[in-house]
């Protein structure tokens, strides 16, 4: 690295750990603030089949969501046809839908009175029953299935499209071809993919209860909600969401053992082409695409039929909620975003960078209902914590967004240093300069994917609003579940369809951005 | 932030008294703007030379859990949309003060007899259908077990309404509630998280019945004009929900929070309960015509309220009973 000394690398340092340690308060505080209140010792409840059946769920969900994305994401990589960028930016939409329409959107197509029971009917066949942990996986699958399908893609796409002319040009075997190609990116992509998707359904509540089909169906998180809300059983809580942090970090540690970053080399970003013409993998292609395209497509459309009759009978109050909803959607952007580039840097540059990292990821295993709670325990001595509704949100959304960004952009950065970081520091770029000349160009396409899924989950996130919110201030997503609670069903469809658009529209408007280099 | 209010202290005895605020703790559908909360507001502002002020957490649990919360830094006066599952509960913080005077014209189904938790609306638990899919419904569990209408319920442990079924079949069957259970299973499509996904789930065709109000059919008959939905009326008598207003033992506004308290059983506040928060009013006053139309059970004897322990035995052999 030399002697010279670039003031943006001295203040990047500093940042770094400022935000590290924003991530350990968020981990940790609120598990802290709940056993300083805490009046019983907790450790009542029967909590092992829920242990289990969260485990056994979340490790479902992740592996059947991985799987199936393997050879979507492949097929996506290395064929273009019309639609394609409509297909690539439609795949965010699911994770981004807020669980109750997303719930309502798959009963349409899958439910017993849904589009494939009424086709069943005409052949006199029984209704579909999709409830049980089957329900649960399906829904776990739409919501994630894009998510890991969006994650593989981008390994694909670090492969220079070079290699795959010059594979073309040597009449590679398939074989010789997955182990030079397909294996390292898999090896590199697929663990993070799991890992976080795996977090993700760890925590899943609405959902497993809405198609779990009883109590057998239960899960941690519906423990510690059951504890906060119900109990007031605060130790237990607290121990709940240790247990589901110690299940996030075995996790974590387990996907970093398996991990191996894919390295390429360097090209000059030509555009890919399909340098394979083999007939067979044409049409398998092909049928995948289609059937992923039915699969995550239905249920949108479902949701978009509903919520335009609802846009007829819409509340008053919908335009100003966008406003507000919009308004934390962008600053908790903003925040995520500097505290993810923060914390990239302290991750590649420290000693401890695994270490940093592996904890970062662990707000993904943090409930959002101890994170509120903890907060709220936090705040009340002090100021009222209505008054900062808003703010807190935006600071919460930001740090659920955080994991997903670092996940995102981690490879990327990695990437680019391996590639040209060499080069770079031999013309000596380095600091605002390297970062704007040389690292920006080469993740805008993760950055714009990153960013837009931060702004667009915020946008759709009920999490710790519920918990602040006076009456005067709401959000879309609070608006929707306050029109439901009062038989205005039409409404609320209507206000899910404003949501799911303009989550939706964000997303598209940082994606788009991000691909336009034709990535 | 002291100095402001040092300041303000100085202008009090000179300037105009500014006008009190009453803080009321509630759910949050009683405060939306289709809701019993605007109307309520402008109705007492008009008589109290004071602002009232909702502030709104998710449910009745909710409500509570925030109270507990907060403890002595609430800013909470009164506490409207506690229900009776969890009165005892709430008694147990001792934080709330007996009501100054006795409520007047109460005319509940039962006689309420409590010195601190002020009823305000109330409504039976009760199973809504679609009247042109079912033409004959079962009449009591036993005939729903023995059926093979499915049903959406609420679950116990995360929604008032869910716990509210679950009493209910205590008080219906005591020891053999368990085996009511067992028989109810394979009826059960599922079981939501709150009222919101499973009348949701109803509308969307999952299920022949919804767990919900008597007043449900009312809502549709009213506002859209659509008389197809019904409740089934039960031979066991039914679950009464009644919910509950209390005044804060600590709160600073003591004379207006009784004042708000006598409110509470006047006209004005209860001719507004039935079209805007869909349950009957506590009082004699008119209800609209189309709940005329609904049926009118019977209360299930005994179980207003429910101790601590008592609730969580029944939730608890609720899910030993669907876990087999």
């Amino acid at each position: 690295m030399g002697a010279r000394i670039e003031p943006v690398k001295t203040l990047a340092k500093p940042m770094g750990i400022a935000a590290f340690l924003l991530v350990v308060a968020f981990v940790l505080v609120p598990v802290l603030a709940l056993l300083s209140r805490a009046e019983t010792g907790g450790g009542g409840a029967a909590v092992w089949p829920a242990i289990r059946f969260t485990l056994v769920q979340a490790s479902l969900s992740a592996l059947i969501s991985v799987g199936l994305a393997v050879p979507l994401a492949k097929a996506l990589a290395r064929r273009r046809f019309i639609g394609r960028g409509l297909m690539v930016s439609v795949l965010g939409a699911p994770f981004i839908l807020p669980s109750i329409v997303a719930v309502l959107g798959l009963l349409a197509i899958w439910g017993r009175s849904g589009l494939f029971s009424d086709m069943l009917a005409h052949f006199g066949l029984g209704p579909l029953d999709i409830y049980g942990l089957k329900g649960v996986l399906l829904a776990h699958v739409f919501f994630n299935l894009p998510l890991a399908t969006r994650m593989l893609l981008q390994g694909w796409q670090a492969v220079p499209s070079e290699h795959f002319r010059l594979a073309a040009q040597l009449n590679l075997a398939p074989r010789a071809r997955f182990v030079l190609f397909d294996a390292p990116v898999l090896r590199g992509a697929a663990p993070s993919a799991l890992l976080v998707i795996f977090m993700l359904c760890m925590s899943s509540f609405a959902v497993v209860l809405a198609l779990g089909g009883g109590p057998k169906a239960s899960t941690i998180e519906l423990a510690i909600y059951q504890a906060l809300r119900f109990e007031f059983d605060l130790a237990s809580a607290a121990q709940l969401a240790i247990v589901q942090l110690g299940i996030g970090f075995a996790a974590a540690a387990l996907a970093f053992h398996f991990g191996k970053a894919a390295r390429f080399g360097g090209g000059l970003g030509a555009p890919v082409r399909n340098w394979d013409k083999r007939r067979l993998p044409m049409v398998l292609d092909a049928i995948f695409l289609l059937l992923a395209a039915i699969f995550i497509g239905l249920p949108l459309l479902a949701i978009l039929a509903k919520g335009l009759a609802g846009l007829l009978v819409l509340p008053a109050g919908v335009w100003q909620a966008f406003l507000v909803s919009l308004a934390v959607a962008l600053a908790s952007t903003s925040l995520a975003l500097g505290l993810a580039l923060a914390l990239t840097h302290l991750i590649e540059t420290s000693r401890y960078g695994h270490m940093v990292e592996l904890f970062s990821l662990l707000l993904l295993a943090t409930s959002p209902f101890v994170i509120g709670t903890g907060l709220f325990i936090l705040i009340t001595p002090f100021a009222s914590p209505f008054a900062l509704a808003l703010p807190i949100t935006a600071l919460v959304n930001a740090a659920l967004a955080l994991p997903l960004m670092l996940r995102i952009l981690r490879p990327a950065l990695g990437r680019v240093r391996h590639t040209y970081g060499q080069l770079a520091e031999g013309l000596g770029l380095a600091g605002w300069a390297r970062f704007r000349l040389l690292t920006l160009p080469q993740i805008r396409s993760e950055l714009g994917f990153a960013t837009g899924l931060a702004a667009a989950l915020s946008m759709g996130d009920l999490g710790v609003i519920t918990l602040f919110a006076p009456p005067d201030v709401q959000t879309l997503p609070l608006l929707m579940y306050r029109l439901m609670g009062s038989y205005r069903m039409d409404a609320a469809a209507g206000v899910a369809l404003v949501l799911v658009a303009s989550s939706f529209g964000l997303f598209y408007i940082f994606d788009k951005g991000g691909r336009r280099a034709g990535a | 932030m002291n100095k402001f209010l040092f300041a303000a202290a100085l202008c009090l005895p000179f300037g105009s008294v500014a006008a009190e605020t009453l803080t009321v703790y509630t759910y949050d559908s009683f405060v939306a703007d289709w809701g019993p909360g605007p109307q309520i507001k402008a109705a007492f502002e008009a008589e109290c030379e004071c602002t009232l002020q909702f502030v709104s957490a998710g449910d009745g649990a909710a409500v509570l859990a925030r109270l507990r919360l907060e403890g002595v830094h609430t800013k909470a006066d009164i506490v409207l949309g506690l229900d009776n599952s969890l009165i005892e509960q709430a008694r147990a913080l001792e934080i709330f003060s007996p009501l100054a005077a006795a409520p007047q014209g109460l005319a509940l189904p039962v006689a309420w007899q409590d010195d601190t938790f002020l009823p305000y609306d109330w409504g039976y638990l009760a199973f809504v259908y679609d009247n042109t899919k079912h033409v004959k419904v079962p009449h009591s569990f036993e005939a729903l077990a023995a059926s093979d209408l499915s049903i959406v319920i609420e679950d116990p442990r995360t929604s008032t309404p869910g716990l509210g079924l679950v009493l209910w079949v205590k008080a219906a069957y005591g020891a053999g509630a368990e085996a009511i259970w067992r028989g109810l299973s394979d009826n059960i499509v599922t079981v939501p998280k709150g009222w919101s996904e499973a009348y949701g789930m109803f509308l969307a065709g999952e299920a022949d019945m919804v767990l919900s109000y008597t007043t449900s059919p009312a809502y549709h008959l009213i506002a859209e004009g659509d008389p197809s939905k019904s409740a089934a009326e039960f031979s066991e008598g039914h679950y009464m929900q009644v919910e509950v207003a209390a005044k804060l033992a600590a709160s600073k506004h003591q004379a207006l929070a009784d004042k708000f308290l006598a409110f509470v059983t006047s006209d004005a506040f209860q001719s507004v309960i039935p079209e805007t928060n869909w349950m009957y009013p506590v009082t004699a006053v008119n209800v609209p015509e189309g709940f005329g139309q609904m049926i009118t059970p019977t209360p299930v004897s005994g179980l207003l309220t429910v101790s601590d322990g008592a609730r969580k035995a029944a939730v608890e052999e609720w899910v030993r009973a669907l876990s087999q």
